[in-house]
């Protein structure tokens, strides 16, 4: 069974008023939004939603996962394959709770979502009634917007606000929390679109001096290094990017959440920077005289040392939140606006440019992280199957179309190094939160967001097993999703941290797992287990080939590092290659 | 080291519930300190004002004004040093009736520090005073050896000197949310 959209009313309905309860006018709001999947969880002050869910269940599809959290990872997944507002529903109390880490996370990465909570009555709020919490007080400093909804008559201009918040400007998570007995109540339905809000300004208006400004600076930069971010995907900027790359002549690295906006491939992709991202681009982040950030909020582990980062470069910050500039590296120019906006414009006044000297000191460099690393971890001769070597083959067997979706630790890192990418919006990670147990469901969302690309996750035997029971969401929904687990034994990432700075004293890291193959089994999942590198070609061609759910587990090598790496707090600079 | 100073933060924002929360968890994210906070509604009907005073550096007022405007039901937010304000606060002293009996002393006070009496009662008497905190402060200190049932200062209410206009700095900020939205 494959579960397809059946929202096919994008349109809006007739203008008229037609009478419906509170909880039927959120459910028409949802489809008039052109919502196809709500991910969510039933309870007791949802109820009435949910039976309105049931009653429209022939235009929307409700996927019940088996955790709050699983479907609100969901959501993210599904937001960020197909750049729609994802949709979460949980009951009041521990419902709501259970979506927290998946609210925060949307709101570091800038994921647009809606999340409904069901409320206890009314009457009730603040008398400590069963299942009450504060949700709109615990998820204030982690939404963009939230409000309680006690008002039944304020049901569709709120869903409207909360659309229009979450997909406009920076996207984010909104909270919209209903009372019980409004969702009974009966009201007038009349669908409206949400126009503006006059203390919110999405897309702030060009400046066409900080746009000239900027160029000049690009154009006369002899060695210009572009970081672009998540925020190219986010507003479409992707051929934008690539005219400015090529047109100016530009070596681009990416951040984390920047993957795949840009083509691995492209001769002027120099890979990634922070922490674990490539050698080049971190070491001449201090050597370029203009750096040129694009959609990316120097997070510290991209800067690394903020006092000795890029101190001979001058800057040029092209975000759409202000609040971003100056924030953690002083800019010299700073463009405010959506980035396919601002680079679109300043592209008139980029001069062509050819930077092949500076290229060739990346390339340089290039080589000698190739000599160090790569040819040792992706053509080891000897010992167990190595991490990269598992997603470097899936990139080369998918031809770089597949969506590669991680969950948190070393794996997360070595599909960050090592795979390749022709399309956009193929990388789905946990970046600002780093959030284990992402992975899977944020798969299961990724793939009902973009049900014609092949979807591969990678975790690791620990945060496989935070998530693992949204299995059973993929056996309900016969979501097709190629979920690899890395399984080192460890939670790698942390063991990787006590072996280089707490003298290999591996505190509560080393980690037993169960016999995933009888939990595939238990949810009717195709498994299979590598432990030879002579068998993992085979057993990942059939795990691509398989047109169902796959879990494919590799036994990789358990002790193994993930270089480069700029030590916590050091320098970019002083990345470590072993 | 950049100093830390005394600022003054200034907010304009609807009144939806939840703002003062989502203004103040700002503070709290950078561990910073509130030394004082008033709301009241502004020169524009439905418009809250917010003064906050608090230490930190320039930039980092900078950066809090920044992500306190990011605020979807935020207008406008800023801030001005001690010099750039004309502030104002107001004190009021609770102390017991007997104390006026000998009311000489009382009286000397309230004309050294230009305070005045608000409200008698027969066990109690409350004065008031407009003030700096500075000028204030010296009058409790004065009133202590009297017995001060009570005291409580307003938060700062302040004016800045730069001649901004909020009725066309919001307009602004419609238009631009008209237009771009
Ligand atoms: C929810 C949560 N808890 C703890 C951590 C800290 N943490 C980061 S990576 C990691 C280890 C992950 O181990 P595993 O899932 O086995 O992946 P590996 O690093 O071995 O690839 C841990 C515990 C986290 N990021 N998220």
């Amino acid at each position: 069974m494959e579960v397809v959209s059946k929202n096919k009313s994008n349109k809006a309905i007739k203008p008229t008023a037609i009478k419906m309860s509170g909880a039927d006018a959120v459910i028409r709001s949802l489809i008039d939004h052109g919502v196809d999947y709500i991910f969510g969880y039933p309870g007791g002050a949802n109820m009435p939603i949910y039976d309105s869910v049931y009653n429209m269940s022939d235009e929307i599809t409700h996927v019940l996962a088996r955790h709050e959290q699983g479907a609100i990872h969901a959501a993210e997944g599904y937001a960020r394959s197909s750049g729609r507002v994802g949709v979460v529903f949980a009951t009041s109390g521990p419902g709501a709770t259970n979506l927290i880490t998946g609210i925060a996370d949307a709101h570091l990465d800038s994921t647009p979502l809606v999340c409904i909570t069901g409320q206890v009555n009314a009457n009730l709020l603040g008398s400590d009634a069963f299942q009450e919490t504060d949700v709109t007080g615990i998820t204030s400093p982690i939404t963009k917007w939230n409000y309680q909804l006690t008002k039944k008559e304020e049901i569709v201009e709120v869903i409207a606000k909360a659309f229009y918040i979450a997909s406009t400007g920076r996207p984010g998570p909104v909270l919209i929390d209903i009372s019980k007995d409004i969702q009974f109540e009966e009201i007038e339905y009349e669908l409206k679109k949400h126009e503006y809000i006059r203390s919110y300004v999405p897309y702030p208006k060009l400046n066409i001096e900080e746009l000239k400004e900027a160029a000049e600076l690009i154009n006369s930069a002899k060695k210009p290094m572009i970081i672009f971010g998540q925020g190219v995907i986010l507003s479409g900027a992707e051929k934008q990017l690539k005219e400015l790359v090529e047109k100016a002549d530009i070596p681009a690295a990416n951040t984390l959440l920047g993957i795949s906006a840009l083509d691995t491939d492209h001769p002027n992709a120099v890979g990634m920077v922070g922490m674990h991202g490539n050698y080049a681009p971190n070491v001449l982040t201090n050597s370029c005289d203009v750096l040129i950030a694009i959609g990316m909020r120097f997070d510290d582990r991209i800067t690394g040392d903020l006092n000795q980062y890029a101190k001979q470069a001058k800057v040029i910050h092209f975000d759409i939140d202000k609040s971003e500039f100056h924030k953690n590296v002083k800019a010299e120019v700073t463009v405010l606006g959506d980035a396919k906006a601002t680079l679109t414009n300043v592209l008139d006044y980029i001069e062509k440019n050819n930077h092949s000297d500076w290229k060739a000191e990346f390339d340089k460099l290039e080589a000698i992280e190739k000599e160090e690393i790569w040819d040792k971890i992706l053509k080891p001769s000897e010992g167990k199957i190595t991490m990269a070597e598992v997603v470097r083959d899936v990139s080369k067997m998918t031809d770089g179309e597949a969506v590669v979706v991680t969950d948190v630790g070393q794996h997360q890192m070595f599909a960050s190094r090592y795979s390749l990418f022709k399309q956009t919006k193929s990388f789905i990670s946990s970046g600002g939160l780093g959030t284990m147990g992402f992975g899977l469901p944020a798969a299961i969302g990724a793939k009902l967001g973009a049900p014609n690309r092949e979807v591969v996750s990678f975790s690791g035997d620990g945060g496989f097993q935070m998530t693992m029971q949204e299995f059973g969401t993929i056996m309900e929904y016969g979501v097709t999703v190629k979920q690899v687990v890395l399984n080192n034994g460890y939670l790698g990432m942390v063991r990787q941290w006590q072996d280089l700075f707490f003298d290999k004293r591996y505190a509560s890291t080393p980690m037993m797992s169960p016999e995933f193959g009888k939990i595939a089994e238990a949810y009717g999942i195709e498994y299979k287990k590598v432990e030879k590198r002579e068998d993992l070609q085979a057993a990942l061609q059939e795990m691509l080939d398989c047109d169902k759910s796959y879990l494919l587990e590799v036994a990789v090598q358990e002790e193994l590092n993930v270089f480069p790496m700029v030590p916590g707090g050091a320098a970019v600079t002083e990345v470590r290659l072993k | 080291m950049e100093e830390n100073k005394q600022y003054t933060l200034f907010v304009y924002s609807e009144n939806h519930i939840g703002v003062m929360g989502r203004i103040t968890n700002t503070f709290t994210s950078r561990n910073l300190n509130i030394d004082s906070l008033t709301v009241s509604e502004s020169e524009v009907a439905g418009v809250y004002r917010f003064t906050i005073v608090t230490h930190a550096t320039a930039s980092l007022m900078m950066l809090m004004s920044k992500r306190i405007e990011r605020q979807v039901d935020v207008i406008k937010a800023g801030y001005f040093a001690e010099e750039e304000l004309v502030t104002q606060e107001v004190a009021m002293y609770k102390l017991s009736t007997d104390v006026l009996t000998d009311g000489m002393e009382i009286e000397r006070l309230l004309r050294k520090h230009s305070g005045r009496i608000l409200a008698v009662h027969k066990d109690y008497f409350v004065i008031e005073k407009t003030g700096h905190k500075v000028e204030t402060q010296a009058l409790f200190e004065d009133l202590k050896v009297h017995g001060v049932f009570e005291f409580v200062r307003s938060g700062r209410v302040a004016i800045s000197k730069p001649m901004v206009l909020f009725q066309e700095i919001l307009q602004d900020v419609e238009e631009e949310a008209k237009q771009t939205s």
